[in-house]
């Protein structure tokens, strides 16, 4: 009798994790999206889902190429200096150094691009932590913004630099599409491509990845030049809908970035997660605090909220993992 | 009490995992003081019953006795605090900390402030240390002992549990033939303590010298439960594979043709001196040595994970630099590691994943992965090497040891290399899944592939190897051919004597 409940709970919980993981965390945002809808209608305004998304947006892209270094079982700290630095670099490009739409569109990205590589190199070849490294480099280009903005923000974009972030196409704006676009191409190429797979086998297990002749380092620093990349690109869009290049952009956002990646249900231990996960990871951060300041609750009480959500998503990964262990 | 006294009792035991049966209603006794061998093979289920008693797993139905009682541990510290304890090929010490306090780990003694109690712990542990009379230091880092002595830490701390049954899982595995002997010194005399001992091995000799009882498992089912003396080791191959072993060794004459690999004068400081040998399309070359003789190494070096101080590799009659895997495989040279679960697999990943990871690059176009070759390739391997998985996609962690044996190999068979070199091929693997791979290895040679092979196990380099090099600290001490080697004459050159092969440095 014992025996046969348990064997039911077994199953039960089996069956739980299982759907847990394939759309436990869609399933948290639908009630989330609902409760904020019941308590206050226009939440499902469309100017102001409209209004979430576009938010969303600058964390989202940065947490697709987030994705990616946590699936390696790795970590960057250095996103949000990355959009300081390649963002006042972009205003410079406007305002000051002969106003060409191409070079602050162009440099930016490639400065991140070049973070990112230093990130990847550096930690590699000189086999230190990532997360040794990528502290230093979030301190460096903190620094760096500082010094090349001579302490002052860049402010007053041309017309053309500022639909990147505030332009729409149709009744989407121009950074929601940037985002969801990225999320379809790096999730196919997770899912399609050679270097894709490459990322969960050593996200697995370095040892027989590299045994099976995989470019371990390489792959490593490729990841993360794709992430200063995207970091760049999250610099552009912030830079181009606040119209000015700030000193205190993108500080913190590290820590909703990689939130929102934790929340999508992607390990901290590499090797399990992708990046639709973290789609709606950055989804959900975005609507709770939007939900709450429709509610008028205050921003101290956001900070809290937001904190216990990320605990919460991680006790669920380890006890799927606990689960699956038994 | 008599000696029928059963201290341990399974009934109707089943345990099911998603997708696969690995206890199938198993029902046995072990009596108060006896050792209890316990044998299968990979996958018949051995593992997930000790699991099951030791609240690691929990059954799925059926009931566990001890002591009379029914038992249902939820976790390993329950079953520890009830008297019994496991020994796992994997020690569970602490490698900076000393050994008596390793012994009363998790249960330290304490003065009446609260603080711990070294004097009291330091008597108790040199207490339990000369009952079992061996000569190991509770003042030492457990971090410098050896295996033999680590072990002998594991099985104090067990009993300064008070454990009534002791579970020992392949204790053997990294002892030499002496510390052997001090471990069934130890077995004897926990025995006449009243200890119970379930004895897990693989070597049917070590089953034969220490066991009172034996039960064989067979796909998760119990087959039998006799006495080890009226048994002979052919009855016990018999009842472990469930048909009888033709040969153990499928040895066949290959035909050698080209020259494949040839290794000249190699070096590294320290670990290699002065390495030179060649390797012919269909032959198969064993090396033999003591561990730490720089088999190993060897391999590594080739396969361009460690780097070569001076030397040439020549594979097919070219000079080449292998400065990393990757180079190696594009020369058509595999590496099939002695560590499946750590080097040989992603245990997160499916069996397809797995499979296909050396060839993605190969069957990818601009990048992308053709799915289909990818399905023809892993359904040929899982075909040809009989993996039993329920899909494709069934991560790999999920599978029988065996069975994860099979797709380490089945990823490289599918690579299709030319030069295969196998580190200890079937290191913990049961005598039926060997001939398996042996006849697997067989198929490689008559595909055109050549092998060479490091093996501790010197009947299988015998029975295997058309040419056999013997390592000694880093030198070749003597190479002989399949006629004229035995054991005596291989322990000869990698035990004793002199240098054959004289050190470059």
């Amino acid at each position: 009798m014992d025996a046969l409940t348990e064997e039911r709970n077994q199953g039960f919980l089996h069956r739980f994790f299982i759907f847990w993981d394939k759309i436990g965390i869609l399933l948290v945002f639908i009630m989330v999206c609902v409760i904020f809808g019941i308590l206050n209608p226009v939440f499902f305004n469309p100017l102001n889902i409209i209004n979430v998304i576009r938010q969303v947006s600058i964390i989202g892209v940065m947490a697709v190429g987030m994705t990616l270094v946590i699936l390696l079982g790795l970590i960057d700290l250095s996103v949000g200096s990355i959009v300081a630095f390649a963002g006042i670099i972009a205003a410079g490009f406007q305002v000051k150094w002969g106003g060409s739409l191409f070079l602050s569109l162009v440099i930016p990205l490639l400065i991140g691009a070049g973070i990112g590589f230093f990130n990847g190199y550096v930690s590699t070849k000189g086999e230190i932590h990532p997360f040794i490294v990528t502290l230093g480099s979030m301190s460096i280009f903190r620094g760096a913004t500082l010094l090349v903005a001579k302490g002052k923000p860049i402010s007053g974009m041309s017309p053309a630099f500022r639909f990147i972030g505030a332009g729409m196409i149709g009744p989407i704006p121009f950074p929601v599409i940037l985002f969801l676009g990225c999320v379809i191409i790096v999730g196919i190429m997770l899912k399609r491509t050679v270097f894709g797979r490459y990322i969960y086998a050593i996200g697995g297990n370095r040892e027989a990845a590299l045994l099976s002749g995989i470019m371990v380092d390489r792959v490593k620093i490729l990841t993360y030049t794709i992430l200063g990349t995207l970091s760049g690109l999250s610099a552009l869009i912030l830079t181009s809908r606040l119209n000015s290049g700030e000193l205190v952009a993108g500080q913190g956002y590290e820590l909703d970035v990689i939130a929102s990646v934790v929340i999508g249900g992607t390990s901290m231990m590499g090797g399990e997660g992708g990046v639709y996960g973290t789609l709606i990871g950055a989804l959900l951060i975005g609507v709770i605090s939007n939900g709450l300041n429709l509610l008028g609750v205050q921003p101290y009480w956001q900070l809290m909220v937001k904190g216990t959500i990320i605990i919460l998503a991680v006790l669920m990964d380890r006890m799927k993992r606990r689960f699956r262990t038994v | 009490m008599n000696n029928g006294d059963c201290i341990l009792r399974f009934e109707n035991v089943t345990k099911r995992f998603p997708g696969v049966l690995a206890l199938d209603n198993v029902s046995f006794d072990v009596v108060k003081g006896e050792v209890h061998a316990l044998v299968g093979e990979n996958g018949a289920g051995k593992s997930t019953l000790i699991k099951i008693v030791t609240g690691v797993y929990q059954k799925s139905s059926g009931t566990v006795f001890f002591q009379g009682k029914a038992i249902d541990y939820q976790n390993p510290h329950e079953a520890l605090r009830s008297g019994i304890a496991a020994i796992y090929q994997e020690l569970n010490l602490i490698p900076a900390l000393t050994v008596a306090e390793n012994i009363f780990m998790g249960h330290h003694f304490r003065n009446e402030r609260g603080l711990v109690d070294w004097k009291k712990m330091k008597e108790e542990a040199q207490k339990i240390i000369n009952f079992l009379e061996v000569d190991v230091d509770i003042d030492a880092q457990v971090g410098s002992l050896g295996v033999a002595k680590k072990q002998v830490v594991e099985i104090a701390k067990a009993l300064s549990l008070n454990a009534q049954v002791l579970i020992m899982d392949e204790p053997t595995a990294a002892l030499a033939k002496k510390e052997i002997e001090t471990l069934f010194r130890i077995i004897r005399f926990l025995k006449t303590q009243g200890v119970t001992i379930i004895y897990i091995s693989h070597h049917l000799d070590e089953i034969f010298a220490i066991s009172d009882r034996v039960t064989v498992l067979r796909d998760g089912k119990h087959v039998s439960t006799t006495n080890t003396s009226a048994l002979t080791i052919d009855d016990l191959i018999k009842m472990m594979v469930g048909r009888k072993l033709v040969e153990q060794f499928p040895y066949v004459n290959h035909q050698f043709e080209d020259e494949v690999l040839r290794v000249e004068n190699l070096n590294r400081k320290g670990v290699l001196h002065g390495i030179s040998f060649s390797l012919k399309k269909g032959q198969i070359v064993g090396i033999a040595g003591m561990v730490g003789s720089g088999r190993t190494e060897l391999l590594r070096a080739i396969y361009g994970l460690d780097p070569i101080d001076t030397g040439k590799i020549f594979v097919k009659g070219q000079e080449v630099k292998i400065r990393s895997p990757q180079d190696a495989i594009n020369l058509g040279i595999a590496l099939l590691p002695e560590e499946r679960k750590t080097q040989g697999l992603v245990l997160l990943l499916s069996v397809i994943d797995n499979i296909g990871l050396p060839s993605l690059s190969k069957i990818a176009n601009h990048g992308f992965i053709n799915d289909n070759e990818l399905n023809r390739i892993t359904s040929e391997m899982v075909k040809m090497m009989d993996i039993k998985t329920p899909s494709f996609d069934q991560k790999t962690m999920f599978l029988s040891g065996g069975n994860q044996q099979k797709v380490v190999l089945g990823k490289w068979f599918a690579r299709e290399c030319d030069i295969y070199l196998f580190d200890e091929p079937t290191r913990g693997i049961d005598v039926g899944a060997k001939v398996e791979i042996y006849h697997l290895m067989n198929k490689l040679i008559k595909r055109g592939a050549a092998i060479l092979m490091v093996s501790s196990e010197l009947p299988e380099i015998l029975g295997m190897s058309d040419q056999i090099l013997v390592m000694k600290e880093g030198t070749i001490t003597g190479q002989l051919s399949r006629q004229n080697a035995n054991q005596e004459e291989v322990l000869k050159l990698a035990i004793g004597g002199g240098h054959l092969g004289g050190r470059s440095d």
